[in-house]
């Protein structure tokens, strides 16, 4: 295989997903009305509860709306992975996934591929975030919309892997309920997302060292300081560490020889 | 690698699910141009040997090669000649007949102008080029059986293998599938490998071989396994063939 044929299976794998974001339109919905709703509900009910004081990169005291911006394009993300991993292991009940693994490319170029392929669509729903998030007066600068575009291929990179790791172990379609429960819910909640850790840290300082090591932290962090053209680097090497341990997990998971997948098939 | 080699060889494949042992000592030759049925009841094995020779997952022991190229050793060159059809519909119904064929030849590294020529090239030969650009969901079952086999056949591989392919289809749909695939493999030479349980699938001239509870039963032209089992036809055949070796192991 040449470099431009992994070019052009890379090219298919990435096409074939926006595709389906596009046809499944309830999917291209809720990607995109579940944040504006914590946006324009949540954010505007604690707006005047929840004080945020001046805490790095903003300069001054923000808007709450403003302060849980990142959160939820980390969010954005979040779904976006878990949903990659959803179609995944639907994929795999409906046979789909056999199309895929049947490639005579190497499987972890598969995987890596699918991977960037779910990155590919979180990142441009998270701009159409942005470009309506604009009118709830969340202005970062101009180059902020630049410079977050690296970070949310990070972010959005950790969190694929990690619903790439999920669909391998997951068996059936019915357990992703509990992915729901056990992995977003806590991920989202025990987070610097919607409030600063200083604030956990004051209530429980077990909590806040949960707060701490959830990569989803690092994401949301990585991207509000790139919107305000500031590199936060310990993010950024959390998050490029838990990719590559979530990316060989999932190659695992899906080796023919001593994955889950062929455990998984005497079972059925 | 020669083409004298065989389209696919398995020797010696044993394979087991915990204690459970799913295929037993395993082995035979598919030709090119052989038309091959992989004649089994439902849980004989079809579906797992299947499985390893498309390397979704490993043998425990023993060999599979595809025109020479070692499925464990060359996965890429081996895989690159194989077509498959899945016994489950592998079709992506939310996207468009000509979107499931594009995505299934950037899998195998296709330029975009080569795809569109053996797309219209592929869906012509079965009659579905009228279909191209609807979805996938408005196929009927016979339909869409067409529109993954002439997917498989996009990359022009060596070896064609289809799991139950006719299973769901109706009598005109399965005969007309048939006829199809032995056509393909007279005219391009390919090798076959069909697994049915449905014995009226092997007609007098295709080769059989019978896989029962994971073990080969008998290997060869219909006729000479027919005549070895002392049977009036292939029916007989596979009965004669099963009770032994039900009597065998009570």
């Amino acid at each position: 295989m040449t470099l431009v044929q992994y070019a052009r299976c890379l090219t298919g794998i990435i096409k074939r997903e926006a595709l389906r974001w596009l046809q499944q339109r309830g999917r291209f919905v809720s990607a995109l009305v579940r944040p504006l709703v914590w946006l324009a509900i949540f954010a505007a009910g604690f707006h005047f509860v929840l004080g945020v004081s001046i805490i790095p990169p903003y300069e001054t005291y923000v808007p709450y709306e403003v302060y849980i911006a990142p959160g939820l394009l980390a969010m954005i993300q979040l779904f976006n992975g878990m949903q990659s991993s959803l179609s995944m292991v639907y994929d795999r009940e409906m046979g789909s996934m056999k199309t895929l693994m049947v490639s005579p490319f190497p499987r972890w170029f598969l995987l890596l591929s699918k991977l960037l392929a779910g990155v590919a669509v979180s990142v441009v729903q998270c701009y159409i975030f942005l470009a309506i998030a604009w009118f709830w007066e969340i202005d970062p600068p101009l180059w902020g919309y630049v410079a977050v575009l690296p970070a949310l291929v990070l972010s959005g990179l950790m969190l694929g892997a990690l619903g790439l790791v999920l669909s391998s172990f997951i068996k059936q379609l019915e357990n992703f309920a509990g992915v729901m429960n056990f992995v977003i819910f806590p991920m989202f909640f025990a987070s610097s997302a919607l409030y600063p850790l200083w604030r956990v840290k004051e209530s429980s300082l077990t909590l806040w060292w949960i707060c701490q090591v959830n990569p989803f932290s690092s994401a949301t962090e990585l991207i509000r300081f790139a919107l305000y053209l500031e590199f936060e680097w310990q993010s950024a090497a959390v998050l490029a560490g838990f990719t590559l341990v979530f990316m060989v997990l999932a190659v695992i998971g899906y080796d023919p020889g001593r994955g889950l997948i062929s455990r998984r098939a005497g079972a059925e | 690698m020669s083409e004298t080699a065989a389209a696919l060889e398995v020797s010696g494949l044993n394979h087991a699910f915990g204690e459970r042992k799913v295929l037993q000592g395993v082995g035979f030759a598919v030709r090119p141009g052989d038309f091959t049925v992989l004649l089994g009841l439902n849980g004989a094995g079809k579906t797992t040997l299947f499985a390893l020779i498309t390397r979704l997952f490993h043998s425990n022991t023993g060999k599979i090669s595809v025109y020479g190229h070692d499925i464990r050793r060359e996965p890429s060159l081996a895989l690159a000649r194989m077509g498959v059809v899945f016994q489950q519909s592998t079709l992506d119904l939310d996207l468009s007949v000509a979107q499931n064929m594009a995505y299934h030849a950037a899998l195998h590294g296709m330029a975009a102008g080569e795809a569109r020529k053996r797309i219209d090239a592929e869906l012509g030969r079965t009659g579905l080029s009228s279909r191209a650009k609807d979805h996938a969901r408005l196929l009927s079952g016979g339909q869409r059986r067409r529109v993954e086999l002439a997917r498989a056949l996009l990359h022009n591989p060596g070896l064609l293998l289809l799991d139950e392919p006719t299973v769901g289809l109706d009598i005109e749909s399965r005969r007309s599938l048939l006829a199809h695939v032995r056509a393909l493999c007279a005219e391009r030479g390919l090798g076959v490998l069909w697994a049915t349980h449905l014995i009226d699938e092997a007609d007098e001239n295709s080769r059989v071989i019978v896989l029962h509870k994971g073990v080969v039963l008998a290997d060869g032209r219909v006729p000479d396994v027919v005549a070895a089992s002392g049977a009036k036809d292939l029916r007989g055949a596979f009965d004669t063939l099963t009770a032994a070796t039900a009597a065998a192991a009570s």
